[in-house]
């Protein structure tokens, strides 16, 4: 078989020490070298000393799911050689600094040594101690580049990209790179078995992490009032939505900022700030993870019954608790469809790519403000902080922000009487005001205690259960305006299913057409949104088995399916996978196997 | 029980510039106990708006939760109005005041929304130095759970049950000033003569304004021993100012004895004309403030007046440089970059 464009590179460095960019170059090279391609950064809660890797997929086939057994090992950390050689497949190799001997524990007679003097070639060639230790990183790469026939020229592209402006960096960065490329070709047999062949297989993708197209996505959306807490992983997305803001969004006479952004106290004041800008008509939102979940959940809870727009983003990470707060899943479901006490269900979407982060967060303050309601947008580490390869965003010039139903003055003073939650329209949704609107019509009490189709405070039991029935409606309203789930076949053709969600995407379809490639095709839904749309329940009523494959410990998903569509629960079979790594195929497909009683191939 | 009050004015009644009466700026029936203080503070609202002026769908009413927070109800009705969640009003207020920053915000709170639960959101509105009014109804003591005291309860009061509060009292005050407020100001709900012309200096004041306000709790709180029942704090007054509110465009007579009376000149060219009653204290010098608050405390008194002022305040919207047209009225045409630009975007991406 042939292992031109299928393998996998995995990176081993300390936190702190410059290694994410020449790795990234790295990816980014075989990416330009028109080869589909995934990097996964795998690192710690730490800032500086701590292992951490980097983990480049290959593939031809345009897979883009992370990939159990690694090809090549780039170490340059000796604290983590041990279970870094450990983790190699059989017949890989090993590639680290031989400045110092690599001690005989360490050996294994089944995979391939690279020793390179990275820190030698380092001394010897530069004198700033920084450069020194920064060079290192561009020696493996120009090493590798050589091992895995990557065209040295397609780098030092990237330099010329990276150094603008900063002319000088570019010839040490070139230098330090043939450094490498020349070693590996005065002492070892190139390419390797596996290597890259450049192809045209990648289009006009682009590649960006999650985070920042949603942010990209939020000044698209119309978002001026940005109120956030740092947490990882979604602090990147709000420091996007500022870096494009500074560029895209200045007032051009008065260089004033067409938006606002505080760094708010806690958790808390974030999403009470965008409450009271979305209350006052400004398209507004907040970033957090899993810990900010549980802490806006009373505020999430006014706006609900309040209804009030608000567009939350929850970028997953492990918990509970603070958890791994690096590491990625999908387990904040349940708390984020239903947060607050007393009966509340919240509008979710789920994105599985960059272009969807886009897409989806601009449409975010669409449903939010024609819903009055907030929409919690849930990314996770993987889809926000890992750079994938994407299909470019696309903006429609005539697309007008849907405000919803909001009164103007002029409608005001021609309608006969209103009341803030009356359901004028039999579609659960009342119009809205926003103060100032009107010297003497419109106002009203916004309030999280009960009240009645006229906004003023009631304690009667049938109001009570006429304005939560309606919030229902509401809800039924949402499923046929939120996104549909995807299909990934014409009608029926199997006895089991598969559904997945977010990022277990790649990996599924990976997954997907292998079973097709063994004769054995499952059919296959995406979901999308929440709360289900009927598409959903249709499709698994179909099936005798279905499996729902998931990043969390306790089947979340398959929880609010059986919660929300009353599915018979031994129909939904778990693939739960939750170790803080991204799902793989291998992962899934050795499940349905299981399950199945099949041998695995 | 809601309660509406009758629409019907008497023609004769006064009005303002803007040709409208008092009752357009009244709300509905309060439904406050008999007696609360906090009702004298929203009629002092109603009077200090209706003679600003001020047209009142352009303020907003911002609250959290408590007695004090369901005052909003009982005055400017034609205004909107938040009652928020317990705590949070400065952050709802905040990210209301981003969105349009033209309007009059007038947040109220009570003393356990903003020294206990609503602690931090307070300190963290005041260092943002947020154009808004803050007016804490003080009273002590939590009303509508029957009484406890509150992190405002003086060491030493005596509640009704007749428990001694063994904690310090925090002292919003001073520590509003430490925090960097830029209008600091203490009445009492009884004293209407004093609190109409403060609100009003507040109202007009670009940046963060606190009033503290005690306003005994009548039902819980007014009892012999307690340092927030009508008479101890009547008998504990120590006015440290006494102020007139001088509105823009209002001729300043000037009749004043310059030896007595001091000129204050707010950011919207207003002025407060001060009658400083202590010769140690400058209302723009944070330390005489502080040294007078904690003197006043060594000797069981409540300052009241108009107690700091910062005259330069820059508010937030001006340190965040937000362009001066609210961003609630901004449209595609200013939100939007357009697909051209995406498309730049994308290339370098790729």
């Amino acid at each position: 078989m042939s292992r031109v464009n299928d393998f996998v590179v995995r990176f081993a460095n300390v936190n702190g020490t410059g290694s994410a960019s020449a790795n990234y170059l790295f990816a980014k090279s075989v990416f330009r070298m028109g080869v589909p391609v995934s990097a996964k950064n795998i690192f710690p809660s730490n800032i500086q000393g701590l292992p951490t890797w980097y983990e480049v997929r290959v593939s031809e086939k345009g897979y883009l799911g992370r990939k159990e057994g690694i090809d090549l090992m780039v170490s340059v950390n000796p604290q983590s050689f041990k279970k870094d050689i450990a983790s190699i497949k059989s017949g890989g190799y090993f590639l680290y600094d031989s400045t110092k001997p690599l001690h005989d524990e360490f050996l294994r007679e089944d995979i391939h040594f690279i020793g390179v003097p990275l820190m030698d070639i380092c001394n010897r060639e530069f004198t700033d101690p920084r450069q020194k230790q920064l060079f290192k990183n561009i020696v493996y790469v120009g090493a590798i580049a050589r091992l895995l026939n990557i065209d040295t020229s397609v780098i030092e592209g990237l330099f010329a990209e990276q150094f603008q402006g900063k002319e000088k960096l570019i010839a040490p960065n070139v230098k330090a790179l043939h450094l490498g490329s020349d070693y590996v070709k005065d002492h070892f047999t190139y390419p390797l078995e596996f290597h890259v062949e450049a192809r045209d297989l990648v289009g006009d993708a682009i590649m960006i992490d999650g985070n920042s197209a949603a942010g990209l996505g939020a000044v698209y959306g119309g978002a001026s009032v940005v109120s956030w807490y740092p947490i990882t992983p979604s602090t990147s997305l709000v420091s996007a939505f500022e870096d494009y803001a500074k560029k895209l969004r200045k007032d051009p006479l008065t260089g004033k900022n067409n938006y606002s952004i505080v760094q708010a106290e806690d958790e808390l004041a974030a999403i009470g700030m965008a409450i009271g800008a979305n209350w006052n008509g400004a398209r507004s939102f907040t970033a957090t993870s899993g810990p900010g979940v549980s802490l806006m959940s009373e505020f999430l809870g006014l706006a609900y019954y309040s209804e009030l727009p608000v567009v939350l983003v929850d970028v997953q990470r492990s918990g509970p608790s603070t958890g791994m707060p690096t590491r990625t899943q999908q387990s904040d479901f349940i708390s984020a469809a239903y947060a607050s006490h007393g009966d509340t269900k919240h509008v979710l979407l789920i994105p599985s790519t960059p272009t969807e982060c886009f897409d989806m967060m601009a449409d975010a303050f669409d449903y939010a403000e024609q819903l009055q309601t907030p929409v919690i947008m849930m990314s996770d580490l993987d889809l926000g902080m890992n750079d994938h390869m994407t299909t470019p965003f696309k903006w429609d010039d005539n697309r007008k922000y849907n405000r919803g139903k909001v009164l103007t003055a002029d409608q005001l003073e021609s309608l006969p009487s209103w009341g803030r939650y009356r359901d004028v329209d039999g579609d659960g949704i009342p119009y809205r005001t926003i103060p100032a609107t009107h010297p003497t019509k419109g106002s009203y009490f916004t309030r999280g205690s009960s009240h009645d189709e006229n906004a003023a405070y009631s304690e009667d039991s049938p109001t009570y259960v006429r304005i939560m029935d309606r919030l229902l409606r509401k809800l039924e309203t949402a499923k046929k305006m939120i996104p549909a789930p995807q299909f990934y076949q014409e009608g029926k053709n199997s006895d089991t299913a598969i559904v997945f969600y977010g990022t277990s995407m790649h990996a599924a379809e990976e997954a997907i057409d292998i079973l097709k490639n063994e004769g054995a095709p499952i059919d296959a839904m995406r979901l999308k949104s929440f709360p289900f749309c009927d598409e959903v329940g249709q499709f698994i009523e179909q099936y005798d088995n279905v499996f729902v494959i998931e990043q969390n410990r306790d089947a979340q998903m398959r929880s609010l399916l059986i919660n929300e569509l009353e599915i018979n629960p031994k129909k939904l079979v778990k693939v739960l996978n939750y170790d803080g790594t991204p799902i793989t195929a291998d992962f899934i497909l050795k499940n349905i196997h299981q399950h199945l009683f099949q041998p695995i191939n | 029980m809601t309660y509406i009050k009758p629409k019907f004015a008497h023609p004769r009644l006064p009005k303002n510039n803007l040709g409208y009466t008092r009752k357009e700026y009244e709300g509905s029936l309060s439904t406050l106990c008999a007696g609360c203080g906090h009702d004298s503070i929203s009629a002092a609202i109603i009077d200090a708006c209706f003679e600003m002026n001020i047209e009142p769908h352009r303020v907003a009413k911002m609250s959290g939760i408590g007695c004090s927070s369901k005052t909003p109800a009982y005055f400017l009705s034609n205004s909107h109005g938040f009652n928020s969640v317990h705590g949070r009003m400065p952050s709802v207020t905040t990210g209301a005041n981003l969105a349009n920053r033209s309007l009059i915000y007038l947040g109220v709170s009570g003393d356990g929304d903003t020294a206990s639960i609503g602690m931090g959101q307070f300190a963290h509105v005041v260092r943002r130095n947020l154009n808004m009014t803050y007016i804490v109804m003080n009273n002590g003591c939590y009303g509508l759970t029957k009484g406890q005291d509150s992190a405002t309860a003086d060491y030493g009061s005596i509640s009704k049950s007749g428990n001694m509060n063994s904690f310090e009292g925090i002292d919003l005050c001073a520590l509003s000033i430490e925090l960097g407020a830029t209008f600091v100001a203490q009445s009492f709900s009884g004293d209407k003569k004093q609190l109409i012309p403060l609100i009003k200096a507040a109202l007009s004041h670009s940046g963060f304004s606190l009033i503290n306000v005690v306003s005994p709790c009548v039902t819980f709180n007014n009892n012999q021993g307690s340092t927030k029942s009508y008479d101890y704090v009547r008998e504990h007054n120590e006015t440290l100012s006494s102020l007139d509110f001088v509105p823009v465009k209002e001729e300043i007579v000037a009749d004043y004895d310059h030896t007595k009376i001091t000129m204050v000149e707010m950011h919207d060219g207003s002025m407060i004309k001060l009658n400083k009653l202590s010769p140690a204290w400058d209302p723009e010098d944070k330390l005489s403030i502080m040294t007078a608050l904690h003197n006043a405390r060594e000797k069981h008194e409540i300052l009241t007046g108009l107690l700091y002022i910062d005259t330069e305040s820059v508010e937030l919207n001006e340190l965040l440089n937000t362009t001066d047209t609210p961003l609630n009225q901004l449209t595609e045409k200013e939100l939007c970059p357009g697909s051209k630009i995406l498309e730049g975007i994308c290339d370098e991406l790729r």
